[in-house]
């Protein structure tokens, strides 16, 4: 089966490669440097102008080289946080579904407290203990996040080992840790790798909530989140400080989303189909 | 229906037993040494013991953790070493508010996620379906700080409709509802396009259309009922995101409410605040789950008479 992108898939992929560019790029594409104060304005932003097209901030320094910066941050946390989460989630989610009985029941149950915890504030808790910085912050991000991407596979890893094929296997004698890597992991991972997308535009817009709250990544790092708490003191006299990296962060979340629900939507028109 | 109920209460009390253990842990590894914080940083060591001593610090950790439940059981959380006020009278002061806001965009979110879900799943496949899939995904990936900034330059600052912030009558409402709302009704309308499609594609659907009923009426007499269901229990579990956005456009419009709160707390490495205020944000979610739970078994009688938990 040849594989054509549906129109969800293809912008959402757009948008995100996009983004992985102008991250990897950033030397090159910013007109300057982001930590510097390039224009003399200090305590005084200026509008944006031909010189510098999303204007300055407080201290002088350029937007659009802090925003094309703070891709780099954005991306960089925002996709290691979701390789925690997935570590966590998905090595929870097999064990509890594929070995069931008594193990499946405590960690789910495990699960189900961290469910009822609002992440944001659990989030907060754990960083105001590790103090913030680019490790902890995808560590925390990655310890709050991880419940639905649990159950999702857990569900998933449940429905395998009662499949034909892995019954089978077992019957012929497979150790557990065989069945788990070469039968159902393999099936459990298209839904795996569906999760994985969408939940980055989740773990951006926790990473961008937790700068919001000056718990992300410390200054001067630019990140977007940051900036706009920045802004808020400014946002009388300047309101484009406020502007520009909000929509940097609603560009990267929805190339995620668009990307992931293409890939529902294919499922689900695929399954229909059958 | 008894049993149910009782068992229902016995998980959500399970569920808040594990969180206060959570909670508890996070006080205890966070470095910040509670005496010190009581009693200053140049207080003498002697005071310092005394103090660990009325604490119970000098307590092994399971009897420390067996006399926080104990405590939190009688409503006692605490003081807090900041504002040296009762955790839990600061917590109840602060509810209010918070409530008001949550419950407005909570409804807000719905009035808003039911039409766009119904609309989509009736346009299933067309030009008006993808439009209003993009809007909601749309509306999902909006940063809720990032829209009460923008709501408020634009309704407070240029056009004067709103009040810049704070908390003062149905007026100051408007904005931070809005905020919190519009991420919650994307969802919502994405769940309900969701099972109603599936509804759709049921046999008992398709009868009613074959002894020619209406497009809309077998959608709202027969498919509603059911692609309603899993969205109440969703709109549950959802209630902890929603205390998430709170913190966030609480600390937009300078709302007096437990998000402000919680934030302080941490800021402040208020440790006895920090717990209580996480504590009870789990709290209300288990209640808000609780009560869905039993609408849900009222609503669907397979449930009531079901043996599942």
């Amino acid at each position: 089966m040849k594989f054509r992108p549906n129109a969800m898939e293809a912008v959402g992929a757009l948008m995100v490669l996009s983004l992985v560019l102008v991250a990897i790029l950033a030397p090159w594409l910013a007109p300057y440097d982001p930590t510097r104060a390039v224009a003399n304005t200090f305590g005084d932003p200026a509008a944006p102008s031909r010189m510098y097209p999303l204007g300055t901030d407080q201290l002088g320094r350029d937007v659009l080289s802090r925003i094309i910066f703070g891709a780099r941050i954005s991306l960089t946390v925002g996709v290691a946080a979701m390789a925690v989460t997935m570590t966590i989630g998905v090595t929870i989610g097999l064990t509890a579904g594929f070995f069931g009985g008594a193990l499946d029941f405590a960690l789910m149950r495990f699960t189900d407290v961290m469910l009822t915890l609002p992440a944001l504030l659990l989030a907060m808790a754990f960083v105001a203990v590790l103090q913030p910085s680019i490790l902890s912050i995808l560590l925390v991000i990655g310890l709050v996040s991880w419940t639905q991407i649990a159950r999702v596979v857990r569900a998933e890893a449940l429905s395998m080992t009662q499949r034909d094929f892995v019954v089978a296997a077992c019957a012929l004698g497979a150790p557990s840790a065989r069945l788990i890597v070469r039968h159902v992991m393999p099936n459990v991972m298209p839904i795996i790798v569906v999760m994985a997308v969408l939940g980055t535009s989740g773990t951006l817009l926790l990473d961008a909530g937790l700068s919001f709250l000056t718990l992300g990544v410390p200054p001067p790092t630019p990140s977007w989140g940051r900036m706009i708490e920045e802004a808020t003191t400014y946002f009388r006299v300047a309101p484009w400080l406020a502007i520009f990296p909000g929509l940097a962060i609603f560009y990267a979340v929805l190339g995620f989303n668009l990307l992931g629900y293409g890939f529902l939507r294919r499922r689900a028109r695929a399954a229909s189909a059958l | 229906m008894l049993a149910y109920v009782i068992r229902r209460i016995v998980f959500g009390a399970a569920v808040l037993l594990g969180t206060s253990l959570i909670t508890f842990v996070i006080a205890f590894v966070i470095p910040a040494d509670p005496a010190v914080a009581m009693a200053g940083a140049k207080a003498d060591p002697a005071t310092l013991a005394a103090i660990r001593t009325e604490l119970g610090l000098d307590q092994p950790i399971y009897i420390q953790y067996a006399r926080y439940v104990d405590r939190a059981l009688h409503g006692d959380l605490g003081r807090s070493y900041i504002r040296r006020e009762e955790v839990a009278g600061l917590i109840i002061s602060r509810f209010p508010a918070t409530a008001i806001l949550a419950l407005a965009a909570m409804a807000l979110s719905l009035a808003l996620g039911i039409p766009m879900g119904m609309l989509a799943a009736a346009h299933r496949e067309r030009a008006l379906d993808n439009l209003l899939l993009v809007l909601s995904l749309g509306l999902v990936s909006i940063p809720v700080f990032w829209l009460g900034t923008i709501l408020l330059i634009v309704g407070g600052l240029y056009l004067h409709w709103f009040p810049l912030g704070g908390f003062d009558g149905p007026k100051s409402l408007v904005l931070p509802a809005i905020t919190l709302a519009l991420g919650s009704a994307g969802y919502y309308s994405r769940i309900l396009q969701t099972n109603l499609a599936d509804a759709m594609d049921q046999e008992y659907v398709r009868t009613a259309r074959g002894k020619g009923l209406s497009l809309r009426a077998a959608m709202f007499k027969h498919a509603m009922a059911n692609a309603m269901l899993p969205l109440v229990t969703l709109a549950g579990l959802d209630f902890a995101g929603l205390l998430s956005g709170v913190v966030l456009t609480e600390t937009v419009f300078d709302w007096p409410g437990l998000g402000r709160l919680a934030f302080e707390a941490v800021f402040n490495l208020d440790i006895p605040l920090v717990m209580g205020t996480v504590l009870f944000a789990a709290a209300l979610v288990v209640i808000a789950n609780l009560v869905v739970d039993l609408l849900y078994a009222w609503l669907d009688p397979r449930i009531r008479l079901g043996q599942q938990l």
